[in-house]
């Protein structure tokens, strides 16, 4: 009989163990019991070879700071939950990547350690690049490279049409009107729903003075009306508010727009496009003289709060991710710009297709630079502003006065 | 447990178990039956801690999160104010929560509409007998078989603008291209086009498991009394799947309301906000904007508009089968 009952409630006992198991397995390896120190790091680098390489460089790192460190990888759809999540439970990581427009929200949590008050030298980096790891005065992040956004062109149809390449805004105009044809758009841009969509715009915000926080400025309802009325007068489809920059990258590659918005990374592919004669040159500017203003992008290494020894060995491991030697070969691995400005300028020599893109990161600023924690406001309220207009639903003001309103509201 | 089995089974048997059946033929005593029901609750454990992580810490947190200010900070400090219903009045004030409300009504209504009435179409035309029934009736299951962030995205390549298949086939047949995703008056009707695609094997599946099981005899007596064809339908098949017929739109409102990754793939909500619903919201709220309050409060107004629906479908229900039976 007992052993019957024992019996069944050995078999209630294993049914519920998964369920125990789960509850309490989210313990960190957070005990300090002599040996090297044990550090963590993590990032959104699921893809090879960037997984490998990246654990290869973290694990050097760490052994000159006399540690070692497991390193994780989660898909960056997951990302911010799982970096939440860990804030939350006190197991934040002590080396964690972050997305350069999430910044001033993670940093806002105080789960992670100024950067300053680790004495990490930061004297070679580009200002525009300390700007992008800032939030409210500290510096939070330091990003080993950075990209950003070009003109990339079609040189083979620029010179069928004889036109030189835009440098200006009525250059950028005239030149997406002659180059439309039957065959092929003017120009093409990403203006999807979300950041991708918003980030492409920005350069034309910024480069005639504009604000994310003052949306209906004279400059921004300027650079909104000149943008959007690219599409509206047909020179880039009308498709492109359903287009990321992948999508404005497959319709430059193929030969369906002579131009287009987009970043370094799409280069390899764009090399591997057989046929197609392209090159890039900055964004044009409202007018002659303007210096072009582009938001950046890249990802930062941050550090986690947890005890001061910890904090100090990952300050020294996120100092020797960003050392300009490593900086170099990730960029030319990569089609990222070095953050440091002696190894950028070498690799505009070495690479001499990189050349306008480490020349807009010079000039370019953070991403959230004038927005902060707002940005995910302004992203949203800017990129449905834009497609409003596009699609013909809402006059530039109207659209603005609304993107302004959805600000000023959160 | 198996007190007729023990008694009946010839030759030695595990003492304790023997003890077991015999005390309970004759009358347990309290304490034995006690114990068992103990043992009984422990069985019932498992579930219960399942249901206790898996549902009720859930939403009991998704609504404690609404009437609080929640943001990327509380992750650290855990300090979340209280502010009543703020973020509530927030939600229902906002700008889009008209459109919102009439894009999840028209998008889970058209949606449903043409789900059932297609998949009804599809389960009779199988439930007759045919060759190679069998076959096509499986490749109709297709589209649920494939990941929807697959089928979205081939679905978005085929109703891209200019180089898409379906206006190529349009073009061919001398009919002007259709701005899919792109115009916002196309943009929510194009998606439920795809939802309807994907819902489809799932009506049609529950509806014929459902007609298989209206007896043949029926439609022979009432073939004998001249009834066929659309009256046999109006007056047998559908009375009889009534049932059914309520537990497949329950479902089907169920998941059509809260459908987050087709639009996200198609469409991101866009353009300018056409096909945003309550489940884009909800997400770009919380997971994009980082205001985890206002998202939850959105979120619980979707679960209570689904469970309203739904209890109202479960008593109608009710009522068709007290006619029935």
């Amino acid at each position: 009989m007992t052993r019957t009952r024992t019996r069944r409630a050995a078999l209630a006992a294993v049914l519920a163990l998964p369920l125990a198991l789960g509850a309490c397995s989210s313990s960190s390896g957070d005990d300090a019991s002599g040996g090297p120190l044990e550090l963590t790091a993590l990032d959104y680098y699921t893809d090879e070879p960037s997984h490998t390489d990246t654990e290869k460089r973290l694990s050097d790192c760490a052994a000159q700071a006399g540690a070692t460190i497991s390193h994780s990888s989660v898909p960056s759809s997951q990302y911010n939950a799982r970096v939440l999540q860990q804030v939350s439970a006190k197991t934040v990581p002590d080396v964690v990547m972050v997305n350069n427009p999430d910044l001033p929200q993670f940093a806002s949590t105080g789960a992670l350690v100024p950067l300053t008050d680790l004495d990490v030298d930061t004297s070679g980096y580009l200002p525009s690049v300390l700007e992008t790891g800032q939030y409210e005065g500290d510096l939070y992040g330091l990003a080993p490279n950075v990209n950003t956004l070009v003109l990339f062109y079609n040189t083979q149809m620029l010179a069928d049409a004889g036109v030189a390449v835009p440098t200006t805004w009525p250059e950028l105009e005239a030149a997406a009107a002659a180059l439309t044809t039957p065959e092929h758009q003017g120009f093409a841009y990403a203006a999807a729903s979300g950041t991708e969509g918003t980030w492409t715009f920005i350069p034309f915000l910024w480069g005639n003075g504009g604000s994310q926080l003052d949306l209906t400025s004279p400059q921004a309802q300027e650079a909104v009306s000149f943008y959007t009325g690219l599409a509206t007068k047909g020179y880039v489809s009308t498709s492109a508010v359903n287009w990321t920059q992948a999508d404005a990258k497959d319709q430059f590659a193929a030969g369906r727009a002579a131009m287009m918005i987009n970043g370094p990374w799409q280069i390899p592919s764009l090399n591997a496009t057989e046929g197609l004669q392209w090159a890039s040159t900055t964004i044009p500017v409202p007018a002659a003289g303007d210096t072009p203003v582009a938001p950046l992008g890249g990802e930062l290494w941050t550090v986690g709060r947890s005890t001061p020894e910890r904090e100090q060995a990952a300050a020294s491991v996120v100092t020797c991710l960003n050392a300009p030697q490593t900086q170099l070969a990730t960029a030319l691995q990569n089609n990222t710009v070095p953050s440091d400005s002696a190894s950028a300028q070498q690799l505009a020599q070495q690479q001499p297709e990189m050349a306008p893109i480490v020349q807009t990161v010079t000039t370019a600023k953070a991403l959230t630079s004038d927005s902060g924690l707002k940005w995910p406001a302004v992203d949203a309220a800017l990129s449905t502003a834009i497609q409003a207009v596009i699609s013909g639903q809402e006059s530039v003001p109207d659209a603005l006065a609304a993107a302004q309103a959805d600000v000023e509201a959160q | 447990m198996s007190t007729p089995a023990s008694t009946l089974e010839p030759g030695p048997v595990d003492p304790d178990t023997q003890g077991v059946a015999v005390t309970t033929a004759q009358g347990a005593p309290r304490g034995v039956l006690r114990r068992r029901r103990w043992t009984m609750w422990w069985f019932v454990l498992p579930a219960a801690l399942y249901m206790l992580a898996f549902f009720a810490v859930p939403v009991v947190n998704n609504i404690t999160t609404s009437f609080r200010e929640y943001t990327t900070a509380t992750f650290y400090t855990g300090e979340a104010p209280f502010v009543g219903f703020a973020n509530y009045v927030d939600v229902v004030t906002s700008r889009t929560f008209g459109r919102i409300t009439f894009n999840t009504a028209i998008f889970t209504l058209v949606s449903l509409a043409a789900t059932f009435v297609i998949g009804l179409a599809l389960a009779v035309y199988f439930n007759a007998h045919f060759r190679l029934n069998a076959v096509l009736r499986s490749l109709v299951l297709l589209p649920w078989l494939l990941p929807l962030i697959i089928s979205s995205a081939v679905w978005r390549r085929m109703m891209e603008g200019t180089s898409g298949v379906l206006n190529e086939l349009l073009g061919l047949v001398g009919l002007g291209a259709v701005p899919w995703l792109t115009d916002p008056s196309v943009a929510l009707y194009s998606v439920i086009i795809v939802n309807v695609w994907v819902g489809i094997p799932f009506v049609m599946v529950i509806l014929y498991g459902g007609l298989q099981e209206i007896p043949q005899d029926l439609y022979e007596a009432a073939s004998l009394d001249g009834a066929t064809g659309a009256r046999a339908f109006r007056r047998i098949t559908w009375p009889l799947l009534r049932p059914v017929v309520v537990i497949v739109l329950m479902l089907g409102f169920i998941y059509t309301i809260r459908v987050l990754d087709i639009v996200l793939a198609l469409t991101g909500g866009g353009p300018a906000g056409a096909s945003d619903t309550y489940a884009t919201q909800a997400y770009q709220l919380s997971f994009r904007d980082f205001q985890f309050g206002t998202g939850a409060a959105l979120s619980n107004i979707l679960i209570v508009v689904t469970l309203l629906v739904a209890a109202v479908q479960l008593r109608a229900n009710r009522r068709a089968s007290d006619l029935a039976g």
